[in-house]
């Protein structure tokens, strides 16, 4: 694997390969040891121009339980601030010897573009552009509800025929964008519910059914349901009337989650608003996997960069 | 091409009879043992190995499966490889006798990075090795403490070993790849 830029190109075996890759690394953490040699004398850059705490500070626990060299970039108080443009920054870490790039910034394509220029030689691995993708996000949650079912013989075992519901802001969310092509890749249902203004033009061509109801989406009684954090920063418009109306229909309060099946799972990407778009009760509810696709981030990103860095050249089998 | 087989069923059959009988000999009995096989066919053989100790000494002895991958010094060389499962038994590493179990003993870096993994796992009291084919070419100081059967061998030629879990038969043959 070159690039991870986006789950859209990642076809099934390859998916199927990394968690399978993901549950080794995950066998490792519970050692007396838990660093391994495998990606010593390795750069790894987290080159990040939007704000993010999770994301990077898996990314560098990741890359350093393998051993990596991990070098933090944030856009505030570097030259970035002075204007200098992503070619520049990227030449800077080609000098430095960068040999792979997570990249987080708020233009859709900006990893795309970094991949594509020839600016450098480093593997790039998007963690999370404008309203595109987060593609390790997506995996990292296909791993949680891969657990969650097949508990320890989840090995080359897809996620076919299980029901998923992702409720809330799609059309701000680089996350549910992920999970839709990543979890129609291995077989699940997706389901995608939130208010009209939240829904994005062009869902139909989406491999997803689409839903306006909580309430009928929760009797339904998903394998999991996802909560999409409602993005703050982001609302400009007027998508909704207010908080409290959005908590009324689309949050997941105590009553709808009463009602939700033992076996569901309750997944959200954080950071929550409690409150908000899930309920202090929901949030800590047994059914909640929240801290759980916490720990599993760093399983999948130790194995993405595993097969970013680690191998000849191109690889025959991916 | 041709592949010349050089130990039959009951070679194999036979020589992890003899390896299980000197690893109790050598430990002075059973106790305090544990095998651990190097995937992909190790951990079939240190799983015979543990049947018959187990039927010359009356005791279990426990087995684990230990995989190298993280810790190979050659990844940068070869195209991806894809770990496999590792499952030790729980937290009887430390001042144990282990005994590492491998099909063929080549250049040595396979073990060598058994010795590394192993160490992330607890500190055993001792390490030794046991290998079904010895087939020379050392490129570290390496040296196995039970052989099936010394096999040597060019650097051109590829030696099969082949077991009935994974392969459907068991048998050991040369290949000449020149």
């Amino acid at each position: 694997m070159r690039h991870l830029l986006s789950t859209r190109s990642l076809d099934r075996d390859a998916a199927v390969r990394l968690l399978d890759i993901a549950e080794d690394m995950a066998d490792t953490q519970t050692r007396e040891v838990r660093k391994l040699p495998t990606l010593r004398g390795k750069t790894v850059v987290n080159l990040f121009f939007e704000d993010s705490t999770r994301t990077r500070m898996s990314f560098e626990a990741a890359a350093k339980r393998l051993s990596a060299d991990v070098i933090n970039f944030s856009a505030k108080g570097s030259s970035v601030s002075k204007g200098e443009s992503l070619k520049d920054t990227a030449q800077t870490l080609q000098a430095i010897g960068a040999d792979a790039v997570v990249i987080r910034h708020s233009a859709s394509g900006a990893p795309q573009t970094l991949a594509d220029s020839g600016w450098i030689q480093a593997g790039v691995l998007n963690a999370g552009d404008g309203t595109h993708e987060h593609p390790t996000q997506a995996l990292l949650d296909a791993f949680t509800m891969r657990r969650r079912r097949h508990g320890a013989a989840s090995r080359g075992r897809d996620l076919d025929g299980f029901r998923v519901t992702i409720v809330g802001d799609v059309l701000h969310s680089r996350v549910a964008r992920s999970n839709v092509w990543l979890l129609s890749t291995l077989g699940a249902e997706v389901t995608l519910v939130g208010p009209p203004t939240l829904m994005p033009l062009g869902t139909a061509a989406w491999p997803a059914t689409i839903g306006y109801d909580l309430d009928a989406a929760v009797d339904a009684g998903p394998d999991a349901l996802m909560m999409l954090r409602i993005q703050a920063e982001r609302m400009n418009d007027a998508y909704f009337p207010n908080a409290r109306e959005y908590s009324r229909l689309w949050g997941l309060d105590d009553r709808r989650l009463s009602r939700l099946p033992g076996r569901s799972i309750v997944m959200h990407p954080g950071p929550m608003n409690r409150g908000l778009e899930i309920s202090a009760r929901a949030a800590d509810d047994p059914r909640s996997s929240v801290l759980e696709q916490v720990a599993n981030g760093v399983s999948v990103r130790m194995a993405a960069l595993y097969l970013l860095l680690s191998g000849a050249g191109e690889d025959p089998t991916s | 091409m041709a592949a010349r087989t050089v130990l039959h069923e009951a070679d194999i059959s036979r020589a992890l009879t003899r390896i299980a009988h000197e690893i109790i000999e050598s430990n002075r009995g059973p106790d305090g043992l544990i095998l651990v096989g190097i995937p992909t066919r190790g951990r079939y053989l240190a799983e015979r190995l543990r049947e018959q100790i187990s039927r010359i000494s009356g005791t279990e002895v426990p087995v684990g499966t230990l995989d190298v991958t993280l810790y190979r010094d050659d990844l940068g060389r070869q195209p991806v490889r894809s770990p496999q499962p590792t499952q030790m038994p729980g937290d009887v590493v430390d001042g144990a006798t282990v005994v590492l179990v491998d099909d063929v003993l080549f250049s040595g870096r396979t073990i060598r990075a058994a010795l590394d993994a192993l160490g992330d796992h607890g500190r055993p009291r001792a390490v030794r090795l046991a290998v079904l084919v010895d087939r020379g070419h050392r490129e570290l100081p390496i040296r196995p403490d039970f052989v099936g059967k010394n096999l040597p061998s060019a650097q051109s030629e590829r030696i099969n070993v082949r077991v009935t879990e994974v392969d459907g038969v068991d048998e050991v043959s040369i290949e000449d790849r020149a």
